[in-house]
């Protein structure tokens, strides 16, 4: 098996934070890997690890077979990273944020040039290209980003966050891209805190809190696991429709005026509980990566 | 560790810095042109009137021929200095351009050299453009003044340090009226800039030997009329320790700024 990526309980401090606490996991070439977890979970920091930005604190950490502490170089030649933040260069414009950026790998002028080309066609900004980049929205400045990070053609590309912000018209635009370039075999390493962005792009994915990883495994399997096949929400739940549920030994959430019943096999719960309990407020639907990363993660709110 | 992080891949950032510098070329040669203009004619004619001519290692000078390579050398501390403190401080800051940079095969010790050469490429260019404008005066020696172009970049490279060590140190870019204020522009008005030093009480002639603009002006003057001697060599040294002090001391800053 070829690994791209091999992570090793890595850890990184910042003063007394334990940013990310002992994580492990490997990604095979042409999967494509998510990072979830909710804000301040470590994700931005385990990456940027991975893509060279930030020196470890403990760990090991291989990226094409190679360690990135002494060849990082070498590593980073053959990697495209789309920040969260939006770092193209407004002093240039759409075409030249290609180019120059194709400098930066040592990219020869005519092949940039050709590759300038065929990622403008890719990302369908050929008509813009000599527009300021300020100019453009900011679901364009993000496909844009996204062809910058290919402008090497990479053998793993890491993005941070790539729909954030973005409108569902620009997100699934991006989503298209991400998935042709996967059904071309490019490796993916993605974090995000989307649930369907991660359902829909991610083979397999890790969800991490406080800079530990809590489960890792298939989108479906994990919801499989975790949650079961639907769930049940309640509004305003009558209190002997809670006792009820209490005594049945139903796996619950109670969040007072919020119900939520997990139902792993299949079976007529729903219609016992419409029938008995529930006058109105009561749906029933198809468990989710979201059930999954709220009931692992919690629901309070982060930072 | 640091040195072992310097490429030639500086040069890309160079050739970055040079391509945005390209698509605005002629506004970036309107300063260099118009300011030795503005400058000789208020200093020239008005002031100079007032001066008459300066003594100068035992021979008169006409006070234009005087500050002529004074106003070259403030021009390539300027254009270094507020290259790498103003210009680099947005791109670091704003514009994330380093960030960017640092997914690629650069490191930031490359990214840091790379902006740290421009400026003194920008000092170099503008002392180009200043030479040949002041050139139709007949107040310097000609080819003698041409050895500026290669003091430019050193005085480039030695401002273009200080400045980024202040970029890397500075919270935000309104900090830097601070070291404008207490480092710039003293030098700009007691570096033997307007005025001989010898005019100033002795205390403040040993303190102005400490600024470095002191000793581009002594080297810029001494060859721009005609006097290149061994002793410049001191001048040049001066130059070259206070960039070898500055550079790493940018380079180490920078990267406890942004390596985390």
């Amino acid at each position: 098996m070829e690994y791209i990526i091999e992570v090793e309980n890595l850890k990184k401090t910042f003063g007394e934070l334990k940013a990310v606490d002992g994580v492990s996991f490997t990604v095979k070439k042409g999967e494509s890997f998510g990072l979830l977890g909710p804000n301040g979970a470590g994700k931005t920091t385990t990456i940027r690890m991975i893509y060279g930005f930030s020196p470890m604190t403990s760990g090991s950490l291989k990226v094409f077979g190679l360690d990135i502490t002494d060849q990082w170089r070498d590593i980073k030649s053959r990697i495209g990273v789309c920040q969260q933040e939006n770092s193209l260069d407004p002093d240039l414009t759409v075409q030249q944020n290609l180019e120059v950026f194709a400098r930066y790998f040592d990219i020869q002028s005519t092949s940039a040039k050709k590759r300038t080309n065929t990622l403008l066609k890719f990302i369908s900004l050929e008509h813009r290209r000599n527009e300021k980049v300020t100019d453009l929205s900011g679901g364009l400045m993000r496909r844009l980003v996204l062809a910058r990070a290919l402008i090497n053609n990479p053998d793993l590309l890491i993005l941070d966050e790539p729909t954030t912000g973005l409108d569902p018209q620009s997100r699934h635009q991006v989503w298209e891209k991400l998935e042709e370039l996967k059904s071309r075999g490019l490796t993916i390493l993605l974090t995000t805190h989307y649930m369907e962005e991660a359902a829909r792009l991610c083979d397999r994915l890790v969800i991490v809190d406080h800079g530990k990883i809590l489960v890792e495994g298939k989108p479906a399997e994990l919801v499989k696991r975790y949650v079961g096949r639907e769930v049940i929400e309640v509004t305003e739940p009558p209190d002997e429709l809670l006792e009820w549920v209490q005594a049945q030994n139903l796996e619950h959430e109670n969040l007072n005026h919020r119900l939520i019943i997990y139902c792993k096999e299949e079976n007529d719960l729903f219609h016992t509980i419409t029938q008995n309990y529930c006058t109105g407020g009561c749906d029933l639907r198809l468990a989710t990566l979201e059930d999954v990363f709220l009931k692992l993660t919690g629901r309070d709110l982060r930072e | 560790m640091i040195a072992i992080n310097i490429s030639g891949r500086f040069i890309k950032v160079w050739q970055r810095n040079f391509t945005v510098y390209r698509k605005i070329w002629k506004i970036n040669f309107l300063p260099p042109i118009l300011e030795p203009l503005f400058y000789l004619f208020a200093f020239g004619a008005g002031l100079g009137a007032l001066v008459g001519s300066i003594f100068y290692k035992g021979s008169a000078v006409s006070y234009i021929g005087y500050i002529a390579p004074a106003l070259i050398s403030i021009n390539m501390m300027y254009n270094s200095f507020f290259e790498n403190t103003y210009s680099s401080f947005v791109r670091m800051y704003y514009q994330k351009t380093f960030d960017a940079m640092l997914a690629t095969p650069l490191s930031i010790e490359d990214i840091i050299t790379g902006e740290i050469v421009w400026g003194a490429t920008k000092s170099v260019i503008a002392t180009a453009i200043m030479l040949f404008m002041i050139s139709f005066f007949g107040i310097i020696q000609l080819p003698d003044a041409l050895l500026l172009l290669p003091i430019a970049f050193i005085g480039g490279m030695a401002f273009g340090s200080v400045g980024m060590f202040f970029t890397a140190i500075m919270p935000s870019i309104d900090s830097f009226n601070l070291p404008v204020f207490l480092f710039i522009t003293p030098m700009f008005l007691f570096s033997g800039t307007f005025f001989p030093l010898e005019n100033l009480p002795s205390w403040a002639q040993k303190a102005a030997q400490i600024l470095p603009l002191t000793h581009l002006v002594n080297m810029c003057r001494a060859i721009s009329l005609g006097y290149i001697k061994p002793e410049l060599l001191f001048d040049l040294l001066y130059l070259i320790v206070f960039c070898c002090i500055f550079f790493p001391l940018a380079l180490i800053r920078m990267h406890r700024r942004l390596i985390k």
